[in-house]
This record gives C-alpha cells, structure tokens and sequence, in this order.
C-alpha cells in the first residue's frame, strides 16, 4: 500500500474513423445526381421561394416540398471568410475564401469555397460560378469549388426540371476520421504502467473501502475520489464464466473457451478475462485462477487454474 | 396541476473548475468530481438527498461511446440515483432538469456538464454535427463559420473589426476577476484566424466542467439565502441550412427571450454564450439589451469556453450575481450549433431586499 506518487500520465494517438453510409430522399438524390451531370436543382417552397440546396420540408411551414427547378450555376456571394490555412478536407489545400453564394434564381445561399488569389479579390456581392470537379460521383464535391465570373448569368429565372437522371444517385459515404491524443488520466496510467512489471493495482475508496480494479479515480458507490493504491491478485477466482462458441473475426483462439469474471485477491471488482489450461466443460465458479502472461505481453493472455481448492461461495458471494 | 400552481424552481448553488488549455492528468470524472462535491457542500446536500440528476456532454469530444456513463461515477450512482443526459451543453441538462422539477416529482435537481477539448481538435470535431449531405464533406471548420456570420454583420454596418476587438478586449478584462477563467486581462487580437475574425475573436480551447443545484417552493428558501429564481426559460432552434438563414439576426433567440420574459422589466446583468465577438453583436439586438446592462462580467465565452459546460457557466454566473446581490434581474443565454443555431434563454431572479 502507497499513497499515490506524482503522476506518470501515458498518452496514445487514437482515431476514430467511420465511413458513414447514407441513404438519399427523392429530393437530396436529383441534387446530388444533378451535380454529377452539371445541373443544379433546387425545390420550390408553397410561398414560391427556391431553396438551393434543396431540402425535403419547407424550414418554414414544415410542408413537404418536391418541386424541382434547375437553376444557374452563377451566382452572388452573400457573405465569404477568407481561409489562409486550410485544414485537411477542406475544397482547396491553397488558401481560399468560404463563400456562401446565391445562385442566380435561388432565395437561399450555398456554402462552399471560392477559388480567388488573395482577400483582396474577393467581396460580399462578387459575381462567381461552379467549377465542377473532373471526375463527378453525386456529391456536394462534385463542385469543385466556385471561381470568379464576370460573363451574363448563366440562366435567368428557374426551369421546373423533374429531377430524373439516368442511374440516379441513392446514397452517399460520408467519411470521417478525427484524430485524438487520448490520455487515461491519472488513475487508469498507474493500472496501465504497473500491468507493464506485470503487477495488477487497483484503488481504496477512503469512506466504503472497497478496492476497484481497474481504477478510474472514483468510487461509483460513494462519488468521491480514489487515492490508496493496493496492489491486488495475481491469484482470483472466478465469479462466473461463459462459454464463447463462436469464432470471432481475426481471433485465433479455438472455440469452445470460456470467459469469466475474475476477483483478483483484494479487489472488490471482478475483472473478465480468457480462462485456459482446462478444459471449457470443467470451468466453475469459485475456480482459483492465476494470470499467465506471454512473452512482451501488456496485459495478461488468459488466466489458468492454480491447483488449489474451490474458493468457499460465501467468500466472493458479494463480487458475483 | 394548473400552470399558476408550477413549483417556483432556482438555482441555489453553482460551481465551475478552472478551465485550462490541457488536463492530461484527469480523466473526465477525476476533472469534474471535485465541481460536484463543491456545489453539493455549499447547499450541504448529499447525492442520495437529490431527486434528479442531469448532465450534457458529447462523445466527440471524448473520441469514445457512451463516455457520459463512467463520468457518473463522480455522482455516485449507487444505490440507483433518478438519472438522464443529454448529448449537449449543459444549459440544457438544466432545461429537462427544470422540467422535472415543474412535474412535482423531485423538489432538488443535480445538473453537471463537462467537456475536455483537448484530446481533440475542436474545429474539426464540430464539423460532425453539420448537415452530413450538403455541408460536413466540406470540412468547414467553426472559425470558419462564425467567420462567415462575422462578415455578414460587418457588411450590414452592426460591426466592424474594431468594435470587435472592444468586446474581446471588454470581456478579457472583466474576466480578470474571474479566478476560474482560461484568458484573463488584456489579450492581443493577434493574426486573422478566419479573416475578418482575428486570434482575439476566437473563444480559448480548454477543458472545464460546471455544476448548479436546483431546488422548488420552500426547498430553494432552505438550501439558499437568496435563490436565483428561474422566472422563464425557452430554447429555440433554426433551420440548420446557413443560407436559408439571415446570419445577423438571431430569431431563435428573441423568440426564446419572449417566451422567457425577458422583455417583461430590465435585466441588469446578461451571461451570454458568445463564442465569438461577433456573436455578441447579434446576441445584444436580439435580447435588445440596453446600454446600461452589464454583459459577461465573468469573461463570457471568450474567457473560458469548456465545450458542453460554457452554457450552463452563463447560468451559473448569472445565478451567482443573485446570490450575491450583485444583480437583481440576469438574463442568460447558451447557444448550441453554428453560428448561433439553437439558443437557450433564461430569466433568473433575485428576491427584492429591504
Ligand atoms: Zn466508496
């Protein structure tokens, strides 16, 4: 038993990526396929207002809206940002102005970048147009991005389109990825640092004096802070146990095996872990099991059997 | 029960971290365990006396599911406590805790809401909550778009970069008294981050957490020597498409202003969430304050924005100058989503002294 040392906090890189797969609405897949073959669409409002991007319900009224109008691809800037350090995914990895721009027979205005040499250049009231992309999936990059334009409109007034495309776009995968340092805080880095000499801690709470394994800085029982740290196993027994009869994906483990929950002697947790060195059908409750850690391991690999007798049922009754 | 039998609900106690840039030492619930213990002690609560508990946080943040259930540990949850969360700051944990308490089923409310930014970038992060067909696959980060709003007010003449510069110089100095807040005294405007807003209009990046204790009737009286009464509080939204919206107006927020009541009699004092200067411009016209009214005397946003936690801190504050008496009559605003998109108002209340 220590008190609890000045902190040695780890920190790991951690990614969270998702490629979201989205399905589109009537409305949502003729702009998007719109843009693939260089129209674009906006819906008519019940008050006669043109929304582009479109949208399936009036942000009004609440009405669902269908009717399609095609609309130029010049248009106004209403208001713009100049961006001098663009972030990753952003339209243009040289400097840029976010704009959001009207195109000439819309009532709304559509954010994305603008193509201009310096802050300079750029205005509320400029005149630009769409530069499509080469390669046109249906999606919003379809625009490349927008560039200045001082010709005549490219259209006047909107044209009722059906919104009928060949092969018409019906989803789209929204990519993501977001990049964190994640760091486990106190608590958690004195678990992980002690699992790499291969000792198990946990910590006291100071007013039910239960010891929690992992410890994650707090008794969830009495909300107050855990500081006593104990050193806790390497012997446990098993509290109860499943046996897993499906291979999971890219896990070389034969099945049957069995997972359990394991109290480490002193902690008032139970920990779960693989159990091995015995055959699935003879696992029980009140097993007593010691870790078995592998060469270069961070955490044990399963735990086995020591040999010694069952643990008495009243002994981890309250750990179940 | 009729509405003019409504219990009357305050907020009797309020406590915030110290917001900073970084907390690597601290896990979520090791940052927020000692806000809690604070606002329970000064009402000499404890957990198993609160009959509602509520929070806001948000998993982007973290970069992990369901990170709002080990913060509950913090509370102690065991035995099992009356417990919600929402996916948002936490002004509006302390709306659906307000609600509970309008319900007559709890007579004390525990609401809390953390953030720590700092495992993340926050200007990407936020992208995830923009219109995933038409916006998020731009990557348009939150500088960038409080930048387009920026640029809109200026074009209408309501502001200008030096105006601008005032509110971030006005509120830093105000948080100068604020021993909690993350940018205090003078700050330099510094570079355009998303021109035309500079370095000094951006709100800092930290980490932070916030707590307030409501109470109803006779228990407020009890738990608070002079409670902060919740005379209105409303939350509005807008429609989430940018261009369909007039950037320099914020209807969402005076609609939710006159539900709350706020035009009823002055406010003396107004918490406003502004991240970003510009969006004080906005924010004053919309709640139409006067001149005379004292805007952010902690720092506001700008001071210390703890995402998730920097709405409920309006409140808070708003609050503690009742308390004190520093304030009779505050307004507090908390606002979610770009550009202003969803705002919450609340109208908080001192009882007259003699
Ligand atoms: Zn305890």
């Amino acid at each position: 038993m220590t008190s609890v040392p000045s902190p040695e906090v780890l920190r790991a890189p951690l990614v969270v990526e998702f490629p979201f797969t989205r399905s589109l609405g009537p409305v949502q897949s003729a702009f998007l396929t719109g843009l693939r073959e260089r129209t674009v669409l906006g819906v008519r409002t019940g008050d006669g207002r043109t929304l582009v991007p479109p949208v399936e319900y009036d942000p009004v009224t609440a009405e669902e809206i269908r009717d399609l109008v095609e609309v130029a691809t010049t248009g106004t800037v209403t208001t713009w940002a100049w961006n001098h350090e663009p972030r990753r995914g952003q339209p243009l990895d040289t400097p840029f102005a976010w704009v959001l721009v009207k195109l000439d027979g819309a009532d709304t205005a559509l954010l994305h970048a603008l193509d201009a040499p310096g802050p300079d250049s750029v205005y509320t009231g400029m005149r630009v147009r769409v530069r499509w992309a080469g390669e046109r999936v249906g999606a919003i990059t379809d625009i490349a991005c927008f560039e200045a334009y001082d010709g005549e409109a490219a259209r006047t007034g909107t044209a009722p389109h059906t919104g009928a495309f060949d092969d018409p776009v019906t989803g789209i995968v929204a990519a993501a990825r977001l990049d964190y340092t994640y760091s486990p805080g106190r608590a958690q880095s004195a678990y992980i640092n002690a699992l790499s000499e291969r000792r198990t801690v946990g910590e006291r709470c100071p007013s039910c004096r239960k010891v929690y394994v992992p410890p994650r800085g707090a008794c969830p029982t009495c909300g107050v802070a855990t500081v006593e740290r104990v050193e806790v196993g390497p012997r446990g027994t098993v509290t109860t146990y499943c046996i897993v009869n499906i291979k999971a994906k890219n896990l070389d483990i034969e099945v049957p095996y069995v997972y359990a929950h394991i109290a480490l002697d002193g902690a008032d947790l139970a920990l779960h872990a693989r159990i091995a060195g015995i055959p699935y059908d003879q696992v029980r409750m009140g097993l007593r099991v010691e870790p078995v850690w592998t060469e270069g391991g961070r955490y044990p690999d399963h735990y086995r059997p020591t040999g010694e007798p069952d643990a008495d049922y009243d002994t981890y009754k309250e750990l179940v | 029960m009729a509405p003019h039998e409504r219990p009357h609900v305050a907020v009797v106690a309020f406590a915030q971290s110290d917001h900073l840039r970084t907390t690597d030492e601290l896990s979520e619930v090791e940052m927020l365990m000692p806000v809690l213990h604070e606002v329970l002690a000064a009402t000499g609560l404890k957990t198993s006396d609160i009959g509602f508990t509520c929070s806001g946080s948000s998993d982007y943040l973290a970069g992990r599911a369901f990170s709002f259930t080990m913060a509950l540990d913090g509370v102690g949850a065991w035995p099992p406590i009356s417990e919600s969360h929402v996916e948002m700051d936490g002004a509006w944990a302390l709306y659906e805790a307000w609600v509970k308490l309008q319900t007559g089923e709890a007579d004390t409310a525990l609401v809390y809401s953390y953030g720590k930014s700092s495992p993340g970038s926050v200007r990407d992060v936020l992208t995830r909550q923009l219109d995933p067909y038409y916006v998020a696959p731009l990557w348009p980060d939150s500088v960038a778009l409080a930048a387009l709003q920026a640029q809109a007010l200026i074009d209408a003449g309501e502001t200008d970069e030096p105006a601008l510069a005032g509110i971030a110089s006005r509120s830093r100095t105000a948080a100068a008294d604020n021993p909690h807040a993350q940018l205090k005294g003078a700050v330099a405007q510094g570079d355009y981050a998303v021109r035309p807003l500079r370095t000094g209009d951006c709100p800092p990046i930290g980490d932070g957490a916030a707590a307030v204790i409501l109470a109803a009737g006779d228990r407020a009286r009890e738990l608070c020597e002079r409670p902060a009464w919740i005379s209105g509080i409303d939350h509005r939204i807008e429609a989430h498409g940018l261009g369909v919206r007039d950037l320099t107006a914020s209807p969402s927020t005076r609609l939710a202003a006159e539900r709350a009541g706020v035009f009823e009699r002055p406010v003396d004092t107004a918490e406003l969430h502004a991240p970003f200067t510009s969006q004080e411009v906005v924010l004053r016209k919309a709640l139409r304050l006067a001149d005379d009214v004292t805007v952010n005397p902690s720092g506001g946003a700008l001071a210390a924005n703890p995402m998730m936690a920097a709405g409920l801190i309006r409140i808070g504050e708003a609050a503690a100058r009742i308390h004190r008496g520093a304030s009779d009559r505050a307004v507090a605003h908390a606002t979610s989503g770009p550009c202003l998109q969803q705002n919450l108002v609340a109208v908080l209340e001192g009882e007259t002294r003699d």
